[in-house]
């Protein structure tokens, strides 16, 4: 056991065990009864049916340290269920198999990582076993403190949710693009919270009601026939064409969370509905807002249409798109004009049928 | 028995396109957080996150109260928020929660008072009003019979004051339009006050381009700028005045919540499950 060597259980600790074992302490394989004539304590790994006298068991308290921090750690915090069981998974303590405190204990005392969307979490344990938490972008895994801007007041997160590393404002807060190069080096558990309800609003609460089958999904059919005002169009979105909507908006390179919701309850969507590790539960505002224009345009009637183009001319429209699509137009070389999407090939052909009057003729 | 938790809610627009539209709702609720009067404070949004659809299951508390930080009644506060709150008639409310809907903040009597504190800050001056004229100014809209109602009500009530030598309730969508701003007034000075939650391309855009403040809204334009012999002081939206924050509280309070006092530490609740 770890025991002793790193932690101590303060006097108040010691007093608030003493004082719960009178209903009784029984968390992770430490238990504590009050009984008619002493305690009876019970530790992981350790076999004990005598009877102690409560200075033994004071005694005994302060040689566990282990133990008592970890219960105390975990019966003192005033955070909401969903809260609670997210810092649990944060070390790896929540599900069937729980690692004994102790052996997280040695884990926590190197720092126990893991991600939340771009988020890299990391708990550590005080003497005390108090946790502490600390944040940054998981891009920026290694670099060093010195270099991130360092931030201790949770409200800072509302600030650099807004936007991405080029200044752009991110509509979308589970788009993958948070900003880098910033970190929250040492939040308590509530600030914690408080920086990941700004990161990645209302995640956390959705991710634990699906961990207990409890998140209530809402169907695209369903959220669409809801919408009033300028939205109310949405309704009318073809079915083949939300599979569309869904492929340009909600897949993992466009956002983070896991869609979980179908067109309707029997009809699924044909898009894969990405990894994240949170759920998405009913279409999005972006979403909606987009399916507005969406299903603007397929109201119109289609007609056919003539262009007469060379086969590279062809392809380059499927480059620019691409491009476009794929966000990737600004990482385009000036003189890479072997790239259909580079600006003077654009330029050229918006020239060209322009002047053809196949485009642009007004 | 400690008293019941209580959360509040900021609802807000929000925006897919201007990062500063939701600036104000977050800065004020953060002002309302440092007060420490609410277990939990939480901004909501019809077009960011949370959502008003799942803003209520964020929440922890016994007592929910939530203020539109709309500037009117009308379409948002009566139709939307209820709907996406599911407080709404036929809708299942979805928090354990007690939700207490309060009232815009924009309709509250006490937005006078930070329309003239606009004025003043503007201005740089704590007495205006004698030999000036206010502007406040309402989105309107001929499609919604109530929208202009506020600003009208506002405007009545400084007016009652008799701070102002004039004061006049104009629109961007209805007559009296802001556009010939200088037409409704007598004296040289003019404060002209939008009555906007947030600063965003109607308020920033929109009426300085009316007004003939500017002929670009990019170039900008002084504070004061004169137009035909007038003095325009052109404040920006009144929603980003701290003193909107007292506002909001006083919504809640009006709701049920109690903001005499600092919140006192919520009982420690028994070892959950996990």
């Amino acid at each position: 056991m770890v025991e002793a060597a790193h932690w101590t259980v303060t006097d108040g600790q010691i007093e608030a065990a003493v004082a719960a074992a009178h209903e009784g302490i029984s968390f992770e394989g430490f238990e504590l009864l009050h009984v008619d004539d002493g305690y009876r304590l019970t530790v992981p790994g350790v076999k004990n049916s005598e009877t102690l006298t409560e200075s033994t068991l004071r005694e005994r308290l302060a040689s566990i340290p282990g133990a008592v921090t970890n219960w105390h750690y975990w019966t003192d915090l005033d955070v909401s269920d969903a809260n609670y069981a997210f810092l649990r998974w944060l070390e790896n303590a929540r599900g069937e198999q729980i690692p004994p405190p102790n052996d997280r204990y040695e884990l926590l005392v190197e720092g126990l990582e893991r991600h939340w969307g771009d988020l890299l979490i990391t708990t550590t344990i005080e003497e005390d076993g108090t946790r502490r938490y600390s944040l940054r972008h998981q891009a920026d895994a290694t670099m060093p403190d010195d270099e991130l801007a360092g931030y201790d007041d949770p409200l800072a997160a509302q600030r650099l949710a807004k936007e991405d590393d080029d200044g752009r404002y991110r509509p979308l807060k589970t788009a993958p693009t948070l900003q880098t190069g910033w970190h929250f080096p040492g939040c308590s558990a509530p600030e914690l919270l408080e920086v990941v309800s700004f990161f990645y609003p209302a995640t956390v609460t959705n991710w634990y009601a699906e961990s207990i089958g409890e998140l209530d999904v809402t169907h695209w059919s369903e959220t669409t026939a809801r919408q009033t005002g300028i939205y109310d169009v949405t309704a009318e979105l073809p079915e083949e064409a939300v599979d569309w909507a869904v492929e340009a908006c909600c897949v993992d390179s466009q956002c983070l969370k896991r869609r979980e919701w179908e067109y309707d309850e029997k009809t699924a969507i044909d898009v894969p509905a990405g990894e994240g590790e949170f759920p998405c539960r009913e279409p999005c505002s972006l979403l909606i807002a987009a399916a507005r224009k969406w299903s603007l345009i397929e109201a119109e009637e289609t007609e056919p249409m003539t262009l007469e183009l060379t086969q590279s001319e062809r392809d380059q429209f499927e480059e620019l798109l691409d491009a476009v699509a794929e966000g990737n137009a600004d990482e385009i070389r000036e003189a890479d004009v072997g790239d259909g999407a580079n600006r003077y090939r654009a330029r050229y052909l918006r020239a060209k049928l322009r002047e053809k009057g196949m485009l642009f003729d007004e | 028995m400690s008293e019941p938790s209580q959360a509040l809610v900021v609802a807000g627009h929000g925006s897919h396109l201007n990062p500063e539209s939701s600036t104000p709702i977050f800065e004020h609720a953060n002002r309302i957080r440092k007060q420490d009067v609410f277990d939990e404070v939480r901004e909501a949004f019809w077009k960011e996150e949370p959502a008003f659809r799942e803003v209520l299951r964020t929440l922890d508390s016994d007592e929910i109260y939530v203020v539109p930080a709309f500037m009117s009644n009308g379409y948002f506060t009566n139709r939307v928020i209820p709907r996406e709150l599911r407080i709404a008639d036929g809708w299942e409310p979805e928090t354990n929660g007690h939700v207490h809907y309060g009232e815009p903040v924009g309709t509250h009597d006490s937005m006078t008072d930070v329309i003239i504190q606009r004025a003043e800050t503007v201005t740089a001056n704590p007495s205006v009003g004698n030999g000036t004229g206010l502007a406040v100014v309402g989105h309107g809209t001929e499609r919604h019979e109530d929208s202009d109602a506020s600003t009208k009500a506002h405007a009545a009530a400084i007016r009652a004051r008799d701070r102002f030598d004039e004061v006049r309730a104009l629109f961007m969508d209805e007559p009296p339009y802001i556009d010939d701003v200088t037409d409704h007034f007598e004296t040289e000075d003019i404060v002209v006050v939008p009555l906007f939650v947030a600063d965003g391309y109607h308020t920033r855009e929109d009426i300085p381009e009316d007004m003939g403040l500017t002929d670009d809204y990019r170039d900008g334009y002084d504070i004061p700028t004169t137009i035909d012999g007038h003095r325009i002081w052109y404040s920006g939206a009144v929603g980003t005045e701290p003193l909107l924050a007292d506002v909001i509280l006083q919504r809640a309070a009006e709701a049920g919540a109690r903001i005499g006092q600092s919140r006192t530490k919520r009982a420690t609740k028994p070892t959950p499950g996990v």
